[in-house]
């Protein structure tokens, strides 16, 4: 009896809900599906209604082939689907076609069709057996609301178990709720809408609570009005608190590729004090060094091709690093002692690193492809989303200055980096080859700068003046965060980042920039000499 | 008051000094006018443009000078006052054009194009040619004024003082490339038609203009002359090289960097100017901070603290400039980034000093008679 019981609710709610599963039994649909392959836009149009009032998945593959014109019509009126591998087959059997391609067509549809498949579509995922699928039509609905899906949205609301679709759904069917001519109804929908956090329901609101020159509402009653401007203040409320942290999340990024691009120049110029005009070119160093390990990737490791950027790592450090020693040991090292003269020399060398790049790979940009598994992102909040690629950089930022700080602070070669920086002849005194680590900590900021390169290469352009827009942002930073501190640096690339963010949606991209350098130039007036700690040898 | 400026250089220098007036003034008009086109010795009109051009370059290296050979301050924004003393003298001309333009309008034809209705105020007065030039001194000079007193009061000296000038420039260039400046953005300020009645098309009126910037420079060469060789030059070299005794001594040490470097912004600015109705186009490409380094690897190859080397290190550098970027485009980078390190390494002193150094390897002797090598005394 038991048994009986439960098929007897089953077939209740399969016929309410017009889902029969039996597909053969259901009366129309061959009829139906066979109408999309019709001779008249209207006969087409009709057959899609039907279809997605008959909500029987199986009608989707059919709707999508006629969307992508795959869809011919067999000369006995029946609808044909051609496969992906060009196969064909019946659209409501799906018994294969036997006869020849040619000279069947496509019905020709126009966007008044294409706005009724976008309907049918919406209505048939609303179905799917796939959550995802069903979540994204019902978001589909939540944006565009019709009366008249009203009773589908609660139906299958009744019969939805996954709690993310059914709270889209929900969301949906409040929307068309807000017209409902009962008040209950229409109340209760509107804090559910206002409780959505989702700005593109406030000018719904706003349309809500809009009066009239009497100070009357002109649509709703005062309680509904009442609901929408308490959804109204928390929505924008909302909105405020996702765009900060969206701001703050996007100056965390720029901090880091600012403090990526800074780092080198921290070890060279903040501890060695060598000021190093090439720093931007070890950065695009770097960057060409990222783009041939892609390509080494693309012709000898196909298989391995998303990964190749962690191949690039290692790659661009040895690369950069050994410009840099090549810089040291040819030019620098004869000129400890003497900055401006420095400052000219390896400004000339800039020159000869970005003639050199553009007769190797040419004046234009390289393509540096973004992997696979940095594309896309999350959104952990309505609105607040993080891309994969500015997320992974600050990882890889926080990473970078790990191994700096364990190099500079638990390895033989950052004690005696140290002691040279703070005592040159009395390091020298205690045995310790002066040169030999002039070389190798220079070696190791243009190591770091090549680093920067690898993140630079994933979110711009590599071309041969990829460093030049990067020199002076680079000082900047570490004249800001104090010259000898790498701690200093970061809070100064941090700071930068963060608030050149906020002041954007104000000033714009160019003036927030000026603006950051006034700023930064009146800080070095304030602090001169926090700013200019004197830790350096040249200082 | 003759005798005194007699006295500003010797008299052997006086002839030299004369016979390169005598050349720009007499000289090059006579070479263009009067030979005729076929001679071997006749000046074509590319050439005269070009040489005016070098003249205004060369009044850079020479504002170059005085402030890096003799007081020590390396600038990386000199560009900015060059661009700058260029853009008050376009837009002098860009209002002398009215209504000649494209669109036939009152305004500047890029602010039809923005949709502009009427001048912004800072375009104001600009009509009037004696306005045009209070500002090519007047904007260049608050502009160094500012930036040298906050930083010589906060004591920021040698890479600091390079590295905030080069933000400086940096941060111009980029509101310069702004339309909303109005400055034409990236365009700049181009097309000029005529300068006080004369068309700039003329070759004549061209030739005028190179013989007016030579004399400038020969004018500013004789200003940096006197001041070098004034009690001031003294104080400016003993700034350079040991401020901190200078400042024990008693002097205002700020007061003086102050004065050299407005000065020194001023003259940049007056070739800016000179060369903006030349070549006939500003646009902030001239403030790239490439092009400030530039005019400082001009006075490092010529020879720092020698007005001679200076005018001789732009003279040469821009010529050789000409010829590469012609012959061989791809060589030029790699010939000025050579340079750039070659002169540092090698010819601390520059072409000036090369008689030295010839010297002393013939020679052989009393090298480290003092126990210094000669460049430690530059800056």
């Amino acid at each position: 009896m038991k048994s009986n019981k439960i098929i007897l609710v089953l077939l209740l709610a399969a016929a309410l809900l017009g889902l029969g599963r039996a597909a053969s039994a259901q009366p129309g649909f061959d009829e139906a599906v066979n109408g999309l392959a019709g001779q008249s836009r209207s006969a087409i149009i009709d057959s899609l209604k039907a279809l997605a009032d008959l909500g029987d998945e199986r009608a989707l593959a059919a709707i999508r082939a006629l969307e992508e014109r795959r869809l011919l019509a067999a000369p006995d009126g029946r609808a044909i689907i051609v496969g992906t591998d060009d196969t064909l087959h019946y659209a409501d059997t799906g018994e294969p076609f036997a006869g020849e391609r040619d000279g069947l067509d496509a019905p020709v549809i126009n966007n008044r069709v294409r706005r009724a498949i976008d309907r049918a579509e919406a209505v048939l995922q609303l179905v799917a057996k796939d959550p995802a699928q069903r979540l994204e039509a019902a978001r589909a609905m939540a944006k565009a609301p019709r009366p008249e899906a009203a009773e589908l949205l609660r139906a299958v609301l009744g019969r939805e178990t996954v709690p993310a679709v059914r709270d889209a759904l929900t969301l949906a069917l409040a929307l068309v709720d807000m017209n409902s001519g009962d008040q209950e109804v229409r109340v209760a929908a509107v804090t559910k809408v206002a409780g959505s956090g989702n700005p593109a329901f406030l000018p719904l609101l706003k349309e809500l609570v809009r009066v009239d020159e009497a100070g009357r509402p002109v649509n709703g009653d005062a309680r509904s009005v009442a609901a929408a401007k308490a959804g109204i203040t928390a929505i924008e409320r909302h909105v405020l608190l996702v765009r900060s942290a969206q701001n703050f999340f996007y100056g965390l990024s720029l901090g880091s590729v600012l403090l990526l691009a800074a780092l080198g120049l921290a070890i060279t110029f903040g501890l060695m004090g060598v000021i190093n005009m090439a720093h931007g070119e070890l950065l695009m160093v770097g960057a060409y060094a990222t783009y041939l390990t892609q390509n080494f990737f693309h012709s000898h490791l196909p298989g391995l091709e998303t990964w190749y950027l962690a191949a690039a790592v290692p790659v661009a450090f040895a690369a950069a690093g050994a410009t840099g020693i090549a810089m040291e040991r040819s030019v620098i090292r004869f000129l400890y002692g003497r900055p401006l003269e420095t400052l000219l020399a390896t400004w000339g060398i800039s020159l000869l690193l970005i003639q050199t790049v553009r007769l190797l790979f040419g004046a234009q940009n390289v393509e540096v492809a973004n992997p696979a598994w940095l594309a896309g992102g999350t959104e952990p909040v309505a609105g607040l989303l993080l891309t994969y690629n500015r997320v992974a950089i600050i990882g890889f930022v926080v990473l970078t200055v790990a191994f700096v700080w364990y190099l500079l602070n638990r390895t033989s070669l950052g004690l005696k980096v140290r002691a040279v920086t703070q005592n040159r002849a009395m390091a020298a005194s205690m045995g310790i080859r002066t040169g030999r680590v002039d070389m190798w900590t220079f070696g190791l900021g243009s190591g770091i700068a090549g680093l920067g390169g690898v993140a630079l290469s994933q979110i711009g352009n590599v071309g041969p003046e990829l460093g030049q827009g990067y020199i002076v942002d680079s000082f900047m930073v570490v004249v800001l965060g104090g010259v000898g501190k790498i701690a200093g640096t970061i809070f100064g690339a941090m700071g930068l980042g963060v608030v050149n963010k906020l002041l954007e949606p104000h000033t714009g991209a160019v003036l927030g920039k000026i603006v950051m350098l006034a700023l930064i130039i009146l800080v070095i007036q304030r602090r001169p000499q926090g700013l200019f700690a004197p830790r350096g040898r040249v200082a | 008051m003759f005798t005194q400026l007699r006295d500003i250089q010797s008299n052997r220098a006086w002839a030299a000094t004369l016979a390169a007036g005598l050349v720009i003034l007499v000289g090059v008009p006579l070479l263009n006018q009067v030979v005729p086109a076929g001679s071997f010795l006749h000046l074509p009109d590319y050439l005269v443009i070009l040489l005016g051009k070098f003249f205004c370059y060369a009044m850079v290296a020479l504002a170059m000078d005085l402030i890096w050979g003799y007081t020590g301050i390396l600038s990386l924004g000199h560009g900015v006052f060059f661009a700058l003393g260029g853009y008050a003298m376009g837009m002098h001309l860009m209002r002398a054009m009215a209504g000649q333009g494209v669109y036939k309008s009152n305004l500047p034809d890029f602010m039809v194009f923005l949709d502009w209705k009427e001048l912004p105020w800072y375009w104001l007065g600009f009509d009037h040619f004696w306005f045009a030039l209070l500002m090519v001194v007047l904007v260049p000079a608050l502009l160094a004024l500012l930036i040298g007193f906050f930083s010589f009061r906060s004591r920021i000296t040698g890479v600091y003082f390079s590295i905030l000038t080069q933000a400086m420039t940096y941060a111009m260039m980029l509101l310069f490339f702004r339309n909303e400046t109005g400055f034409g953005g990236n365009n700049g300020l181009t097309d000029f038609k005529h300068l006080l009645g004369f068309s700039l098309q003329e070759p004549t009126v061209k030739l005028g203009l190179c013989v007016v910037s030579g004399a400038a420079l020969i004018g500013c060469f004789l200003l940096c002359r006197f001041i070098t060789g004034s009690l001031l030059g003294r104080v400016l070299t003993a700034i350079r090289d040991a401020e901190g005794r200078v400042l024990f001594c008693g002097y205002r040490s700020i007061h003086y960097k102050l004065f050299v470097w407005v000065l020194s912004a001023v003259i940049c600015a007056v070739a800016g100017a000179l060369y903006v109705t030349q070549v006939g186009i500003i646009n902030p490409s001239e403030m790239q901070p490439a092009n400030s380094i530039e005019m400082a690897i001009w006075v490092a190859v010529g020879g720092r603290g020698t007005l001679v080397g200076a005018l001789l290190g732009a003279l040469v550098i821009n010529g050789a400039k000409s010829w590469f970027t012609v012959s061989y485009p791809d060589l030029w980078l790699y010939f000025l980034g050579a340079l750039f390190i070659a002169t540092t390494l090698f010819l601390p002193q520059g072409i000036v000093g090369l008689g030295g150094v010839f010297k002393k390897w013939t020679t052989k002797t009393k090298e480290s008679e003092d126990g210094t090598r000669s460049y430690v005394r530059l800056p």
